[in-house]
Parts: structure tokens; C-alpha cells; sequence
């Protein structure tokens, strides 16, 4: 392994042939140096991660070892069998494939060299999909789920026999998910097919290399990593924090304040990428940056919910320099080429310093100038974060997350679709197994619980022996027992599951449940649609929209009117804040001389609540109890995200009912938890009834964590995604969504029978680790109950502090959770009797 | 936000169909105190081996669920007369796929009072070799129970087979409930088995079958029944 910038010795190793020193030469130009380390490396036999940032020339450094060996290969000769796939590249994104079809393309077409590229992805029609297995092309561009589907193909043995690369692009993005998984498991397959592939990893830069040196190679004990290129940064971003005039809010997230000077930001720039967070931000700030676009600047919306052909177009758009700016969500995060960007401004809080710096360098393609950025913070600790975040960009600090363990409903999928492409058997495959990274260290008993799930369910009770899907023979080998088991496997491959989500289209007003309506505008998640009444306004696609109704798996609206607009909630859940960053805050929040960097009304604001309370030590959590209304509240400052404080709330209150505090219910906040209660919590915790050091024992972890997990509808919809992923439901296909509701069995019934008579069934305990990572962060929550332990501060106050204003403005504003279902029902029915009086009870 | 339960004023379950008092437990059964008669329907047991015969393997533990809560309700009420009412099997074959200890269980619970299986769609040959006896469809007391709605108004028919759910959006959360649904000449039961899935209230197939009106959704709470008028309920 070696982490510099290598001496030109090794470099001129590379060899290069011939026609491409002429291609250089005659554009003017020479291979750069990381080019050609990492074609000398990959011809030395080693698997390479080359870490650069965007404008490097990474493609074509990944293609180098690909086109240079194809260059020089022997032809086929007439009547000699077809070779099959030389390299394959593998994306996140079904574009990124399509994108670099069309760059690699011309180089192979400038120096005429005999090589054929091709891409296979979900929108590749069967014909061709048919004429690539029999005739494979030399470079075959694709996504982990069409690499799922290929090994799990009975040819899978003659299609890979000539691999020599895999190239893994967007590393980084790709290792973090269950998806990474899966292509982890696969990519175990392939060198078990042809043990000699080299693998090249390209990536952004991240907090440890070293575990994509490692994903890349099989997990030996003794194995080498893959040798690590790192190309530096170039010039360093300028960014700055918008300093507005207008008064930055206490809380919310719509930056509606900042509108006018977002607009004179892009008025000055040739194109601007506005990144948000979400969806429903996305929506509004296009639509206030409308409101004021009085020279009709060409600015375009793009999230991954609207209509696929609205995307494109807008892509199109962007790529052809047609537009001054693009408001979007991560959906172009990835690394596409986006035309001429010559400023990004981020709306919203960045939630980690690798994430802001990824965005950033999507601004500028060419690394030796510096990209400018524009944070704009949409309340008052959003600006602390957002200097967080920029001091880490200074500092070149990284806080990408870290690998998670291999999913076990992932596992399930993938030993379904070893037996789908050939008879396997259980020892080698669990060696094959534990060869990828996210797996090097399962155990056998879970390895052999999972076959036993993917045969028959899994069950103790042994009913299904008959039913079962793969069977051992004989001969030791685990087969599919039935063709259809195999075609089962391929509608249902892949890890990423959707939430039910609804057409929107639209109507004309007032005939929602009548007329057929006109175009599709997109699509809303289910639940989100259900909750409207008809009448209701709302914005998506850059409009303003009336809800009509539902009708099977259409939302209808027709065009609404701008009086009443309803926002939809704030799904601001998916990106908690990092660590690293929360760090961050709190280190700037205790420390009042770095302040003067702060714009003034927040300064202000520190210096207030130093006055009327008191502000957290760096590793301390400050408790704040006051009284408000006819209410006792108590605030504390984690900082460690909604989820992980929403978890934390959970158990407190639980905690605090346990002690008789009386405990009414919580609010959470990126920043900090509300806690509301009928008794004086300051007087109890004064009085060790209880004490605070007992409330936020970790011990709440165990037994409180459980009881409530079993009751959480969060878990539940967990559930279904690992029984989706772990091939036990079916994945849902359009048209077919609403369909026979009564005869299909819901994941939550499976899961309540599931949890009475099997609490250890793997999939639970696959579900229990999502949680504990994923929604309820119970890890993050876990690790910062064990940093304050000793820490808490107590401060007894008559009135709320400033510091607590964001999370009190947040009462009240949100709808309540899913545990209080019967009190909605209860609601409901009160609302019957208030109206009709008591008597209408009975029909 | 996340206030705890208010208490509230309950409903206590007690309707009236076609001039009989019954009782909507928020298990889904339906009890008819004067008659001792207690009402369950499309138990749909062994619905898991059904599925996992066609490769789909749910949890097998469907049958124990669904007669817990059977054992259950059947100890609250201690009904004279049991009436299932259709779908008391997913399959023709169910009730020979039964596992020993799950029959030895039923037989314990159809002991010492009358069993009635009405036949149903997907159990059309009642099961013969269990005991109890095998009606297409019976009167009992004005009210008349079958398995599938008949299409025209029929006064005091107690039928199953639509599985009817409600929903209601309160708060901007949608809660979605099996029912009993009725309008005080008829009532369609709940499904009672424990992986039966449902269908809203709202749906086509429902069209003719009520008085909308008058139409009450009797929504199965945790611990008690919701009634809920129909000028609340959303479909989907």
C-alpha cells in the first residue's frame, strides 16, 4: 500500500501504447500523472482505489488499463468462440452508465481502436439484453442489480471467463447502502468465477480509505489492500455564509428570508446549482425564487419525484448551458457532468462536511480554478452548523460515515441468486461469502440460519420441509427445487425499496373521483397523498396544486390557488447532522471567542443565553427546566440529530412516566429535545426523583428500547423492507398496487405474528440492526448517553432561554406519531358524539 | 409533537341490527347477547401453508394466532352457538393440512356448545370431517347469515367475504382500521384471521350494499371499538 505521490520511476513503468501517445500528442496534451501510476499499477497485476476530486480525469483514469489491454489484444479470429466481458463498470446511477458510454466513445473512435462498449441497465430492451449474452461486448456499463441479475444467470460462467476489470465508480456513495452490500456479495462471485480480476475503486475523497482498499480485495487475513492513489484537491472552494440583512429565523427550514439575495447571487453568476435538502424544500424555493424573478431568469426544479421525461429535459437544459439556475436535491449529487456551474449555493443546514464538499465540487470541472459556494443557513442554528461545516472544508476534514456490517436480508437475496445460477455448496459459498468486506466477519451459525430462511422460511416450527424453494441433494449441493423460485428471484433483485407512491395527475377541478384526467406530473409517496383532504393545496413540480382524491394508484389534483398553500411536513429525517459536525457546534457554542465570525443577530443571541442561562461545555449536555403555561419543560442539547433525539424522547418520556412525573410529550429537533410534563421536572431532578444522571442512565437502552421498538410503527415499516429485500414479500409493481388488498398478507401482520411466536427469526434481527443504524440512530444515541455521562448540566431557569426558543417554535407544528393511532380514533369519534350526541352510537 | 391519550368517553360496543342487540368486540367477533350466538368470519386459518405451497413462505404460525384469539373471545362471551362465517380455511385442503396440536385445539373450543360452519368461497366443501355442522346459509332470529353479501338490500343479512376496513385522517395522520361495517339494516363483518388483509369501505365492491346515510364504520381499536360516521371516512 502507499499513501504518496509516487516518484516518476514507477510511473514510466506504464506502458502506453503507440496510439495513444499520438492521440495526446495530437490534442496538445499528456496523460497526467495519476493516469499513468495507475495504468502501471493495473499492469503490475494490482487492484487500485484512486481518490480524486471532480475535474481530474478520473474516467478515463479508471478506462486506461481497459482501452490500453484492448489495444493491443489479438483479434478474434473467424470461427473462434465469442470472448466475453473484458471489463465491467459499475455505477450507481443508470445515467452515470449512459454519460460515460459517451465519453468513452470518443477516444476509442478517435484513435480507432477495436473495442465495443456497451451499457446494460433496467431500460435495456430485452432484444439487446438477449444479443449481449450471446455476443458480449469487450466493456459492458452497468448498475449492481444488473450485476445481480447477471450471476444469478445459469451462463454466468462463460459470460465473465475473460473478465480482467471491474471498475467501481462513485465508491464511496456506492459502499454505504444495502446496495453496496449486494454488489459486495457479487463482486465475491465474480472472483470466485475468475479469481485473477483486478478491481479499480474511483472516489471521492473520504474519512478512511483504507476500508475501500479493503472492500476492494478479497478478506484474507494476510491480503494486501489495493494500492491507494490520491490525487489532492486543487484549489481550495471560497465559501462563504450568506450574510443577509434580513433577520435570520429562530427555526423552520424554507430560507424563505433569504430569497432576494439567493436571486441576486444567481443574477450575478452565468449558472447556479441551488442545492436543498428535500423534496418539499426543492418546491419551495423555486417557487419563492419565481415570485421574484422579475427578469425571467431561465430556473428550472429537479428532484427525483417528477416525471422522468420533465428530468431529462431539464437535464438537457442544464447541459446545454440554457439555464441560469437549477434548484435540486440529491438526486444530483452524483458525479454528472452539469455544463458550466459557476457557483453552488446550499439552502439549509450541509449535516456533514464530506457531503458540502462533494456538493461543491460539482461546481467547477476544471480543479486548478476554485469553485465558489454560498451557504444559506435557514435558521439560527443552521448558521452555527453551516460555520461548522466551513471551518471542516478549510481544514480538509472528512466525516463520510462508516461502513456498516453486511445486512443479513441482503444475504438471503444473494444466496437465492447463487442457487438460481448454479447448484452451490454451503462450505464454499460461506467462504466466498466472508470474502467480502461487509461479511469477513459472519459466523457460520448465521450463515447456515440464513440458507435455512432462504430454503424454508426459517422457521422453528418445521411445517414447510414440502414448500421449500432450495433443496440439498445428495450429492450436497443446494439446487432451486422449482423453475419458478428462479423467476421469483429476478422480478424481486435488488435492495432498494420503494415506498408505495401515487401517480399525480392532473383533473379538472371538482370531478376527482369522475374524469379520467390529463398528463402525469410525477409521483408522491402514499402516504403523504393520504393525508390530504380534497380542497387541499400543496406544491410539487414547481406548481401549485389542488388535491382531488385518490383513485387507485392516482393522486388527482388540478391547479391550485396561491391564498392557501399547505407546505408539506418537513421530511428533514434522511440526513441526520454528522458527527464530526455536531462536534463542531458544540465546540463553537463554548467558545465565545471564535463568535466574531457569526453574523451579529445570532452572536446576539449566544451572548443572551449566556446571560439568562448558561451555554455547554464542548463534551458537556446542557438541562434546561422551566416553567411555561400551566406546563413544566425541560430542554436538553445533544446535538445529534432528529432521529437519534426522537429515539431519546421516546425513552425519557417513558422514563419520566415511570417516576410519576406526569410526562405530556416531546419535541425533537436536529439540536436539541423539548420535554413537556404536568409536575415540576426541575424540582424533581433537584430532589433525585428522578436524578438526571438516572434519566439518561445508558441503561435505557435495553429493556425501554425494546419495549417501545416492538410497539413502533418506525420498525414496522423497517420490517417490510428487509421481508421486500429478503424475497419473503413480493415487491410491488405498478398497476398492481391496489389491487386485492384483502387477499394480500401486509408486512405488519407478518411482523406481529412474527414477533409473538418468533421474536429471534433472522429477519427480525435483520430488522433490529437496521434500526439500531438507520431510523432511530439508536448507535449515535448510545455513544453520546456513554460521552455525558458525568457531564449533565443542570440549569433551573423561571422562563424559557433563548437557546431553547427553535425547539419550543416547533411545538405544536408537527402532527403527532404513529403510537397514538387509537387516540385519533378516539378523536374521531368524539368529533360523532360532540355532533349527534351519545345516543348515535348505536346504528 | 406527541401528546399522550386524552381519556375520552367510550363506546361500549352495543349496536343494534335489524332489531337485534349485539355487541362489536374489537377482536372482530360480533356477539348477539339474547341468542348466546357469537359471529366470527373468513378466519381464513392455514392461509400461511396456503401460500407457502405457492413458494411464498410466510410464517407458519397464522392458525395459532388467529385460534388464541378465537380461545380468547370465546372465553369473554362463553357463547351457546358459534357461527363462522365463511373462509374458515384459506383452501379446500386446510383443514386436512391443519397440524394435530391446532386440531386438538379447535375441537377443545367447539366443545359443549353448537358449531355452525357456514361454507365460503374459498371453503366451498365445508370441512366435512370436522365437528360441527355445514350450512350454505342459515336464518336465525330475522337475521340472515351467509358468507358473500347478497346484491340487493337484504334486512338483516350478516355476511363476511369483503374483509371491510375503514380509514380516517385525523391530524394529518391516516389511520386505517378494520370495521364492521353497517347501516343498521345489514352489517358486513371484519375478517377475523390473522394474516387476512382488508378492503375499504369506500371500494366499488361495496356500491348498493348500504344506505350511506346511515352507514356507520365500527373501527377495531386496541382495546375497544370506534364508531365512525361515514361523512369521516376516506378511501384508499
Amino acid at each position: 500500500m502507499t499513501r504518496q505521490e509516487h516518484p516518476i520511476a514507477q510511473v514510466s513503468q506504464a506502458a502506453l501504447p503507440e496510439p495513444f501517445v499520438k492521440w495526446f500528442a495530437e490534442r496538445g496534451w499528456s496523460p497526467r500523472a495519476h493516469q499513468l501510476e495507475l495504468l502501471g499499477r493495473a499492469q503490475a497485476g494490482k487492484s487500485v482505489l484512486l481518490i480524486a476530486p471532480t475535474g481530474a480525469g478520473k474516467t478515463l483514469a479508471g478506462f486506461l488499463p481497459t482501452l490500453t489491454d484492448l489495444a493491443v489484444r489479438s483479434k478474434r479470429k473467424p470461427g473462434e468462440a465469442h470472448r466475453g466481458i473484458h471489463t465491467l463498470y459499475i455505477s450507481p446511477l443508470k445515467a452515470l452508465a449512459v454519460d460515460i458510454e459517451r465519453n468513452l466513445g470518443r477516444p476509442i473512435a478517435e484513435m480507432g481502436l477495436p473495442i465495443s462498449v456497451e451499457t446494460r441497465t433496467g431500460d435495456t430492451p430485452q432484444h439487446k439484453r438477449q444479443r449481449q449474452k450471446l455476443v458480449p461486448p469487450d466493456v459492458l456499463l452497468t448498475t449492481p442489480e444488473q450485476l445481480a441479475l447477471l450471476i444469478a444467470a445459469n451462463d454466468a460462467q462463460r459470460f465473465f471467463k475473460d473478465l480482467r476489470y471491474v471498475i467501481f465508480d462513485e465508491l464511496h456513495s456506492l459502499v454505504t447502502s444495502k446496495r453496496g452490500h449486494l454488489l459486495a456479495l457479487g463482486l465475491a462471485r465474480l472472483r470466485k468465477l475468475r479469481p485473477e480480476l483486478q478491481t479499480i475503486g474511483l472516489s471521492a475523497t473520504v474519512a478512511e480509505p483504507e476500508q475501500l482498499q479493503k472492500w476492494l480485495v478479497p478478506q484474507n487475513r494476510d491480503a494486501a489492500l489495493a494500492d491507494l492513489i490520491t490525487v489532492s484537491g486543487g484549489a481550495k472552494p471560497h465559501i462563504t455564509i450568506l450574510d443577509s440583512e434580513q433577520r435570520v429565523p429562530w427555526a423552520g427550514h424554507s430560507a424563505r428570508y433569504a430569497v432576494e439575495d439567493v436571486y441576486r447571487a444567481i443574477k450575478e453568476h452565468r449558472t447556479t446549482l441551488l442545492f436543498v435538502n428535500t423534496r418539499s424544500q426543492a418546491e419551495l424555493l423555486f417557487q419563492e425564487l419565481w415570485r421574484v424573478n422579475e427578469d425571467a431568469l431561465p430556473i428550472a426544479l429537479h428532484h427525483g419525484s417528477l416525471d422522468v421525461g420533465q428530468r431529462r429535459r431539464v437535464e438537457r437544459a442544464m447541459a446545454g448551458n440554457e439555464l441560469r439556475a437549477i434548484v435540486a436535491t440529491s438526486t444530483l449529487d452524483l458525479g454528472i457532468d452539469w455544463g458550466d456551474v459557476d457557483l453552488v449555493v446550499h439552502v439549509g443546514a450541509p449535516k456533514g462536511a464530506s457531503r458540502l464538499a462533494q456538493r461543491i465540487g460539482r461546481s467547477n470541472h476544471r480543479m486548478d480554478e476554485p469553485s465558489r459556494a454560498i451557504l444559506v443557513p435557514a435558521n439560527r442554528f443552521e448558521v452555527l452548523e453551516c460555520r461548522a461545516a466551513l471551518e471542516a472544508n478549510a481544514v480538509g476534514a472528512q466525516d463520510t460515515p462508516p461502513l456498516a456490517v453486511g445486512a443479513l436480508d441482503v444475504l438471503a437475496q444473494h444466496i437465492l441468486g447463487c442457487a438460481c445460477g448454479a447448484p452451490f455448496d454451503a462450505d464454499s459459498l460461506f467462504n466466498e461469502v466472508r470474502s467480502a468486506e461487509p461479511y469477513a466477519t459472519l459466523d457460520r451459525s448465521t450463515f447456515d440460519r440464513v440458507v435455512d430462511f432462504v430454503a424454508t422460511g426459517g422457521y422453528a416450527l418445521k411445517t414447510y420441509e414440502r414448500y421449500a424453494r432450495i433443496r440439498q441433494n445428495k450429492d450436497g449441493l443446494w439446487r432451486v427445487s422449482n423453475p419458478r423460485v428462479a423467476q421469483q428471484y429476478r422480478l424481486n433483485v435488488g435492495t432498494i425499496v420503494e415506498m408505495p407512491e401515487l401517480n399525480v395527475r392532473y383533473v379538472r377541478q371538482g370531478r376527482g373521483g369522475v374524469s379520467r384526467g390529463g398528463a402525469v406530473l410525477g409521483k408522491v409517496e402514499e402516504y403523504f397523498a393520504e393525508a390530504l383532504r380534497p380542497g387541499d393545496n400543496f406544491l410539487f413540480a414547481g406548481k401549485i396544486l389542488r388535491f382531488e382524491g385518490i383513485r387507485e394508484n392516482e393522486c388527482y389534483v388540478s391547479n391550485g390557488s396561491a391564498a392557501q398553500i399547505i407546505v408539506p411536513s418537513y421530511a428533514g429525517g434522511k440526513f441526520p447532522l454528522s458527527t464530526y459536525l455536531a462536534d463542531g457546534v458544540r465546540s463553537l457554542l463554548s467558545d465565545p471567542s471564535r463568535w466574531n465570525a457569526l453574523p451579529d443577530q445570532v452572536s446576539d443571541w449566544l451572548r443572551t443565553q449566556q446571560e439568562k442561562s448558561v451555554l455547554p461545555g464542548r463534551g458537556d449536555l446542557l438541562v434546561e427546566t422551566f416553567p411555561r403555561g400551566d406546563r413544566h419543560y425541560m430542554v436538553c442539547y445533544p446535538f445529534e440529530g432528529r432521529l437519534a433525539h426522537q429515539t431519546l424522547g421516546m425513552l425519557l418520556t417513558r422514563r419520566l412516566e415511570r417516576a410519576g412525573a406526569r410526562p405530556l410529550g416531546f419535541v425533537a429537533t436536529d439540536y436539541s429535545l423539548g420535554v413537556w410534563a404536568l409536575d415540576d421536572l426541575g424540582v424533581r431532578f433537584k430532589s433525585r426523583k428522578p436524578s438526571l444522571s438516572e434519566l439518561f442512565d445508558e441503561d435505557m437502552l435495553g429493556d425501554d428500547l425494546d419495549a417501545w421498538l416492538n410497539e413502533s410503527w418506525m420498525l414496522k415499516r423497517m420490517f417490510r423492507n428487509c421481508a421486500v429485500i429478503a424475497g419473503l414479500i413480493e415487491k410491488k409493481f405498478p398497476g398492481q398496487e391496489k389491487n386485492g388488498r384483502q387477499i394480500t398478507v401486509s408486512a405488519d401482520l407478518i411482523y406481529d405474528v412474527l414477533r409473538a411466536h418468533e421474536p429471534d427469526h433472522i429477519l427480525l434481527q435483520a430488522t433490529r440492526a437496521d434500526a439500531a443504524a438507520g431510523l432511530l440512530d439508536v448507535r449515535r444515541l448510545g455513544d453520546m448517553l456513554s460521552r455525558i455521562r458525568g457531564r449533565i448540566v443542570h440549569k433551573p431557569l423561571e422562563r424559557i432561554s433563548p437557546l431553547a426558543v427553535p425547539v419550543m417554535l416547533e411545538i405544536g407544528k408537527e402532527s403527532v406519531k404513529g403510537e397514538a393511532n387509537d387516540t385519533l380514533l378516539a378523536e374521531a369519534a368524539t368529533l360523532i358524539e360532540e355532533a349527534m350526541g351519545p345516543e348515535e352510537g348505536s346504528a | 409533537m406527541n401528546e399522550h391519550a386524552a381519556h375520552r368517553r367510550s363506546f361500549s360496543g352495543d349496536i343494534v341490527v335489524a332489531d337485534n342487540a349485539a355487541v362489536c368486540d374489537p377482536s372482530g367477533a360480533l356477539y348477539f347477547p339474547e341468542l348466546g350466538l357469537l359471529v366470527v368470519s373468513d378466519l381464513h386459518l392455514e392461509k400461511g401453508s396456503s401460500l407457502a405451497r405457492r413458494g411464498r413462505l410466510m410464517p407458519p404460525y397464522d392458525t395459532a394466532a388467529t385460534l388464541l384469539r378465537l380461545q380468547s373471545v370465546l372465553a369473554t362471551y362463553a357463547p351457546r352457538i358459534v357461527l363462522s362465517l365463511g373462509d374458515s380455511f384459506h383452501d379446500g385442503e386446510g383443514a386436512a393440512r391443519l397440524p394435530a396440536a391446532f386440531r386438538v385445539q379447535l375441537e377443545a373450543l367447539m366443545l359443549g356448545r353448537e358449531w355452525i360452519w357456514v361454507a365460503g368461497n374459498h371453503d366451498p366443501d365445508v370441512p366435512a370431517d370436522l365437528p360441527g355442522s355445514c350450512v350454505q346459509e342459515i336464518a336465525i332470529a330475522g337475521l340472515a347469515f351467509r358468507h358473500e353479501p347478497s346484491r340487493n338490500a337484504v334486512p338483516g343479512e350478516i355476511a363476511g367475504h369483503l374483509h371491510p376496513c375503514a380509514r380516517i385522517v385525523q391530524r394529518g395522520r391516516s389511520v386505517r382500521r378494520r370495521c364492521f361495517a353497517s347501516d343498521g339494516a345489514r352489517l358486513i363483518m371484519p375478517a377475523f384471521g390473522a394474516f387476512t388483509g382488508s378492503l375499504n369501505v369506500m371500494d366499488h365492491a361495496y356500491r348498493g350494499l348500504f344506505a350511506w346515510e346511515r352507514f356507520m364504520a365500527y373501527m377495531l381499536g386496541d382495546r375497544q371499538v370506534y364508531p365512525i360516521a361515514s361523512s369521516l371516512l376516506r378511501p384508499g
